[in-house]
C-alpha cells in the first residue's frame, strides 16, 4: 500500500505520467494526511482542497487523452504565504493582511502553474518574514514534526514542516537572512537560496529587497533541482532580476566530487555552535574527502560583523517596504471617526502589526534618520562590501564552502522569543550569504537525539550547478534524507 | 530594586519620535519594552564601530544592474475593478482615504 504523500516529486511524476496513480488520488492522499496531523503541526494558514481537486481532475483528463502536460503535472505544491496567489488569501502571517486577496499571481506562482503543479495551500510563516522560528506568526506557531515542542525554524517554517510531515510534495519559501535554509535545517529537508536575481521577486511581498530570494524547498536534491529549473530566469516585471534566460539544472545531478576543493571557513564554527552540530558537519567534510574531494580550513575575517550588518540593512529596508501598509488601498484599517490620516495610519499599524515587525520598523527608521544614517545604515553597507569581498576571495580558490546551516539543533518553542537579540544571534551562519548575494543550499547531514543537523553548501555567483552537484553526491552516499519523523 | 541606568543609546523620547516618523502608535507598555529591547540590540550593534571602513565603498546592490527600462508603450494592466477589490473604503471608482486636514 503506497502512501503517495510520502513520495518525492520525481518518484510521483513518473507514476502520474504512466497513469499508475491519478493526480486526484495524490491530492486525496495529501489531504488525508493533513486531516490526520495538521492539528499537531499547523504548517498551513490556508488550504485549498476544493480547487486542488478541481485542478487535479483537469490534469487527469488531459493525461488520459494523451495531451502534453507540464513538468510538474498533478504534483501538489505548498506556497509560503508571503507570495501572491491570485484570488486566494495572502496574509504574510499578519493581521494587517488577514483578508487580503491579491488580484495577481507572483511570477513564480505563474511559472509553477504553467507546469501544471497543483497549489494546495499557503504555509505559515513569521510575520512579514521577520523571524527565525515561525513563532512570530499572527496565526500561531508551527511545530517541528521531529519533536512537537520544538520550533520549525523560520521564517518559512510552515513550508519546511509540511514537507517533513509529508503534508505536501513540493514547497516554495523565501530567504532574506536564512528563512529557507534555517527551517530546512531544523526540519531535515532541502532548501536552496538562489543567487540574488536568479528568481523573480515579482509578487513576493517585500521585507528587505536587496537581500531576499524565493527558493525551492523539497524532500531531496533532485526535486530541488527540478523546482529551481522551473522558477529561475529573467522577469521583465522584476527590474532586479538577472538578465539570464530560464535554464535547467538537471545536469547538475551527478554523483561525483573528485578533485573538488572545499573551503571550510572557521568563523562559521564559532562560539555558540553546538558540539554535535560541529561534529555532524565535520563528519560530512570527511565523507567528501572519502569521495575524492579536498578541503582547506580558511578564514573570512569580516563574518563576525554579519549580524549587525544584516539587521541594520534589513530593518532599514523593511521600514521603507512596510510603509505601504496604511489601511488605504488594501488590508486592515482601524476605524476611528473624525480621525485624520496620521491617526488612522498610527492606529492601523499599531493594531495590525505584531511586536517583532514594529521593533524592526522602528529600528530601521532610526538607522535611516537624520544624524544616524551615516553611523548605522551607511556603515553597514560598507561592511557589506567587506563581507562580499571575503566570499569572492574564498570562492575564487574553492569550488564551494561548507558550514553548518544553523549553530544549533531546533530549540524549544518559547525559549528565545522573549529575547530578540538571542534570536538574531542564531542567524550567524545564514545572513552572510544574503549580504554577499551568493547561492547556498541546506541539506540534512545527521541527527543528534532525533533532532536534525543541517549542512550548508555555499557557491559562487550563478553557480547553483556546483552546489547542487555537491549536495546530490552527499545525498547519494548517505541515508539522512530517507529518515521520516515519527508522527 | 535600584535601577542603574547607563547612558542609553536610544532614549524613550527618541523611540516615541521614531515611532511617529514610522506612523506607528505605541502603547505605554510598548514604549517601555521597546526602549529596553532596542537599547540591548543597538548596544550589540556597536560592534560595527570596530572596523575601519574609511576607504570602503558601500554596497547598495550585489548585482551590477543599472536602470532597467522599457519602452513607454501602453501594455495590459490591472483593471479598475481588480485594483479596488481590496480597498477597505471606496466610493464610485475611488479609494477613500482618511481626511488630511
Amino acid at each position: 500500500m503506497v502512501n503517495y504523500n510520502e513520495l518525492t516529486c520525481h518518484e510521483l511524476k513518473e507514476k502520474i505520467d504512466n497513469q499508475e496513480v491519478s493526480s486526484e488520488e495524490v491530492i486525496n492522499s495529501i489531504f488525508d494526511r493533513i486531516d490526520k496531523i495538521e492539528s499537531k503541526i499547523h504548517a498551513y494558514i490556508s488550504l485549498f482542497r476544493d480547487s486542488a481537486l478541481q485542478d487535479a481532475k483537469v490534469i487527469d483528463s488531459q493525461i488520459k487523452k494523451g495531451e502534453t502536460v507540464g513538468r510538474l503535472s498533478g504534483i501538489p505544491i505548498a506556497i509560503k504565504d508571503v507570495m501572491c496567489t491570485k484570488g486566494k488569501f495572502t496574509t504574510c502571517g499578519s493581521r494587517i493582511l488577514e483578508n487580503y486577496i491579491p488580484p495577481f499571481d507572483a511570477t513564480v506562482v505563474e511559472r509553477v502553474k504553467k507546469e501544471d503543479a497543483i497549489i494546495i495551500g499557503k504555509t505559515n510563516m513569521d510575520e512579514f518574514a521577520m523571524g527565525s522560528s515561525t513563532e512570530n506568526s499572527a496565526f500561531g506557531y508551527s511545530s517541528n514534526p521531529w519533536e512537537l515542542n520544538r520550533v520549525t525554524g523560520g521564517s518559512s517554517g510552515g513550508s519546511a514542516a509540511a514537507l517533513a510531515a509529508d503534508e505536501t510534495i513540493l514547497a516554495l519559501g523565501s530567504d532574506t537572512g536564512g528563512s529557507v535554509r534555517c527551517p530546512a535545517s531544523f526540519c531535515s529537508v532541502v532548501g536552496l537560496k538562489p543567487t540574488y536575481g536568479l528568481v523573480s521577486r515579482y509578487g513576493l511581498v517585500a521585507y528587505a529587497n536587496s537581500l531576499e530570494q524565493i527558493g525551492p524547498m523539497t524532500k531531496d536534491v533532485t526535486d530541488c533541482a527540478l523546482l529551481l529549473s522551473i522558477i529561475n530566469g529573467n522577469d521583465h516585471c522584476d527590474s532586479t532580476s538577472a538578465p539570464f534566460q530560464n535554464k535547467s539544472y538537471m545536469n547538475a545531478l551527478v554523483s561525483d566530487v573528485k578533485d573538488f576543493t572545499l573551503g571550510i571557513p572557521k568563523e562559521f564554527f564559532g562560539e555558540g555552535t553546538e558540539k554535535a552540530v560541529e561534529k555532524g558537519v565535520w563528519d560530512a567534510i570527511h565523507k567528501f574527502e572519502d569521495l575524492g574531494a579536498n578541503y582547506n580550513e580558511i578564514s573570512m575575517p569580516h563574518i563576525a560583523y554579519s549580524i549587525p550588518t544584516y539587521y541594520l540593512i534589513a530593518m532599514s529596508e523593511a521600514s521603507s517596504n512596510l510603509a505601504r501598509f496604511d489601511g488605504v488601498r488594501y488590508g486592515f484599517r482601524a476605524e476611528k471617526s473624525e480621525a485624520d490620516w496620521d491617526e488612522v495610519f498610527g492606529i492601523t499599524r499599531q493594531k495590525g502589526f505584531g511586536a517583532e515587525v514594529k521593533r524592526r520598523i522602528i529600528l530601521g527608521t532610526f538607522a535611516l534618520s537624520a544624524g544616524y544614517y551615516d553611523k548605522y545604515y551607511l556603515k553597514a553597507l560598507k561592511i557589506r562590501t567587506l563581507i562580499k569581498n571575503d566570499f569572492e576571495k574564498a570562492l575564487s580558490k574553492h569550488s564551494a564552502l561548507i558550514t553548518p546551516t544553523m549553530p544549533t539543533t531546533p530549540f524549544k518553542i518559547g525559549e528565545k522569543i522573549e529575547n530578540p537579540l538571542s534570536m538574531y544571534m542564531g542567524d550567524i551562519d545564514t545572513v552572510p550569504i544574503n549580504l554577499a548575494g551568493v547561492p547556498a543550499i541546506s541539506i540534512p547531514c545527521g541527527f543528534v537525539n532525533n533532532l536534525p543537523i543541517g549542512m550548508q553548501i555555499i557557491g559562487r555567483f550563478f553557480d547553483e550547478e556546483t552546489i547542487l552537484r555537491i549536495a546530490y553526491t552527499y545525498e547519494q552516499n548517505t541515508p539522512f534524507h530517507n529518515e521520516k519523523p515519527n508522527l | 530594586m535600584i535601577k542603574v541606568t547607563k547612558n542609553p543609546t536610544i532614549s524613550k523620547k527618541q523611540v516615541e519620535h521614531v515611532a511617529w516618523l514610522a506612523r506607528i502608535e505605541l502603547t505605554e507598555d510598548e514604549k517601555e519594552a521597546f526602549t529596553k529591547q532596542l537599547n540591548e540590540i543597538l548596544d550589540y550593534f556597536k560592534k560595527i564601530d570596530e572596523i575601519d571602513t574609511s576607504n570602503i565603498k558601500p554596497t547598495f546592490h550585489v548585482l551590477d544592474l543599472v536602470n532597467v527600462l522599457r519602452d513607454d508603450k501602453i501594455e495590459p494592466s490591472l483593471s479598475k475593478e481588480d485594483a479596488l477589490k481590496n480597498a477597505p473604503q471606496k466610493e464610485d471608482s475611488f479609494i477613500k482615504a482618511p481626511k488630511i486636514l
